[in-house]
């Protein structure tokens, strides 16, 4: 192209494109507003979106599976050991409820709504809600407290394990002599195992809603007779 | 006028005050609409809403803006000329607010009937420059003097086209005078000069692709006189922090702003006058008389204005080189064609 053609060329293109922008905004000036007016109007969340938690500590079994989950470790729990004489119990799911929750906190303040403490409870009951809604001006009031004991309830429920235990640790006291004396029979008697008494203190150990984890309490009273 | 003069001298002071508020009334209007409108417009173009919240979908929020405006602290670095920095924002919005001397707003009300109004109004609001000049320069911050530069140059190199677009208008109807040249003009949409004028019939068919041409290179020039889109290159916020309003603030930015509101009108008032009837009515004597002279001028007015915000949310800024190049390369060669043109069809 010579160039006075393309001088009038790229004049032509600067009008021409000129004009076909103008239209295209011309054209929206007639086009419904993509927008929501927000507070007024709400998007629909997706079904999945992940947003404020949700524990409904009626379903609580205190395993503590959430707060080991959290990678910033948002979520406090605190537990109390149940009595024998208590009926906690049951969870919408089936589980026997065994644990007082003196104590479940969330800081969402500190939750990265990464989702990684629903999966791993086993009764579902911390989940993520849709509601994104939930400043506040005092950072104190984003730790959220599901716990719907009393100050009452959490001295009673204390009170009651102090005393189971102390009983249990006065039974494991009488075992103890009693498998002494049984072992001092012993010696002075040939012939029986030392195997003999190591059951004994077992059923005592095992007082419910002692431990949880059954793995120590069984491994646990089975080594003194060994090694004595 | 015979009434008023009898008046004596106090009288006729007082006349000419009230006379000469009548336009800041209606640039204070006119801005309040404007600032709104620009908004809404720029909204809708990108499928937005803009102010919903103020009034009935935001009409309060000008009010709201100005009253914001007026409650800012005034600033004033340390560093820059106080005086200097005091008086460019007056200086900007008077080289504005004189052009609206010569502006025939209708067939009853002009601010001074000069005869060389389309001259003085040229002549004066090349006024702005040096405001703009002195705002960046009293500032003391770099950005701020490119922007002021950046304006200068870009103001006085578009004064060319833009004087030259308006001689070829004073070619056809004969004066100087916005007056006259709006009632060369009446008798309906046929008359106005971009259609060639009160002229014999051929001679106006020739004319017409001149004078479309012309008003077009009027417009374009008269958007970077403005400073606006695409030629807003002294304000350019990306680059230059806003350019030479940088350290404005309160009251003193308002004029700023409130002068280039004031200046987008009157480029658009002056097209107007030249190009498009002026206060005539567009149906010949249907809806004429005074009162609807002012109610087409502010509307041919306003229409240019939604054109100047309608460009400014379509086109990216152009860059300096081609924002000299359209002006020295283009502009100023087609309107020499165009002068030439003109002028050799009113000689036959």
């Amino acid at each position: 192209m010579s160039a006075v053609g393309e001088y009038f060329h790229t004049i032509w293109l600067a009008v021409s494109t000129v004009a076909i922008g103008m239209k295209i905004t011309f054209k929206h000036l007639f086009v419904p507003a993509v927008t929501l007016q927000y507070p007024d109007v709400k998007m629909k969340l997706p079904e999945r979106a992940r947003n404020r938690l949700y524990v409904n500590i009626d379903d609580c079994i205190g395993c503590d599976q959430c707060s080991m989950a959290c990678p910033v470790d948002c979520i406090i729990i605190e537990t109390i050991k149940s009595t024998p004489d208590q009926d906690l119990g049951v969870t919408s799911t089936g589980h026997k409820k065994r644990l007082h929750l003196p104590k479940f906190d969330i800081d969402i303040a500190k939750c990265c709504y990464c989702g990684l403490c629903v999966p791993p409870c086993p009764t579902e009951c911390i989940v993520m809600t849709d509601v994104f809604e939930f400043s506040e001006f005092d950072r104190k009031n984003l730790i959220y407290n599901f716990s719907i004991m009393t100050p009452g309830d959490i001295e009673v429920a204390k009170e009651k394990l102090k005393k189971a235990e102390a009983e249990a640790a006065a039974k494991k006291a009488a075992a103890a002599a009693a498998a002494a004396a049984a072992k001092a029979s012993a010696a002075a008697q040939p012939a029986p195992p030392a195997a003999t008494p190591a059951p004994s203190p077992k059923p005592e150990e095992r007082t419910p809603g002692q431990n949880p984890q059954p793995g120590t309490t069984t491994t646990d009273p089975g080594e003194p007779p060994e090694k004595s | 006028m015979d009434a008023l003069q009898n008046m004596g001298l106090w009288g006729s002071i007082l006349i000419a005050v009230v006379l000469s508020a009548l336009p800041i009334i209606f640039i204070l209007l006119y801005a309040l609409v404007t600032l709104y409108l620009e908004m809404k417009v720029a909204a809708h173009m990108q499928d937005r809403l803009a102010y919903m919240r103020t009034g009935w979908h935001g009409t309060l929020q000008p009010f709201a803006d100005i009253l914001k405006l007026l409650q800012k602290e005034d600033t004033i670095s340390s560093e820059a000329d106080r005086k200097l920095f005091i008086l460019a924002p007056y200086i900007v919005f008077m080289g504005t607010y004189a052009g609206f001397a010569a502006i025939p707003f209708s067939s009853m009300y002009i601010g001074s009937n000069i005869d060389l109004g389309a001259f003085f109004i040229v002549a004066v609001s090349s006024l702005v420059v040096i405001g703009i000049l002195m705002g960046g320069w009293a500032s003391n911050n770099k950005w701020s003097i490119f922007g002021a530069m950046r304006s200068a140059a870009q103001m006085v190199s578009y004064e060319i086209p833009t004087a030259l677009a308006i001689l070829i208008a004073v070619m056809i109807t004969g004066s100087l005078n916005l007056q006259d040249v709006t009632k060369f003009q009446e008798g309906g949409i046929q008359n106005w000069v971009i259609f060639g004028g009160t002229l014999p019939l051929t001679q106006k068919l020739l004319l017409i692709p001149f004078t479309v041409v012309t008003f077009l290179i009027l417009f374009t020039a008269s958007l970077a006189e403005v400073n606006r889109t695409p030629f807003d290159l002294p304000e350019a916020e990306s680059e230059l922090v806003q350019g030479f309003n940088t350290e404005y603030s309160g009251m003193r930015f308002a004029m700023f702003y409130l002068a280039e509101y004031a200046n987008m009108f009157l480029v658009s008032a002056v097209a107007v006058s030249l190009f498009l009837g002026g206060w005539s009515s567009p149906f010949g004597s249907v809806m004429s008389g005074p009162v609807w002279g002012l109610f087409w001028f502010v509307a041919k007015g306003m229409v240019l204005v939604f054109l100047q915000i309608w460009i400014r949310w379509t086109l990216p800024r152009l860059r300096v080189d081609q924002l000299m190049y359209t002006s020295w390369k283009v502009l100023t060669p087609f309107l020499f064609v165009c002068i030439f043109g003109v002028g050799l069809i009113l000689v036959l």
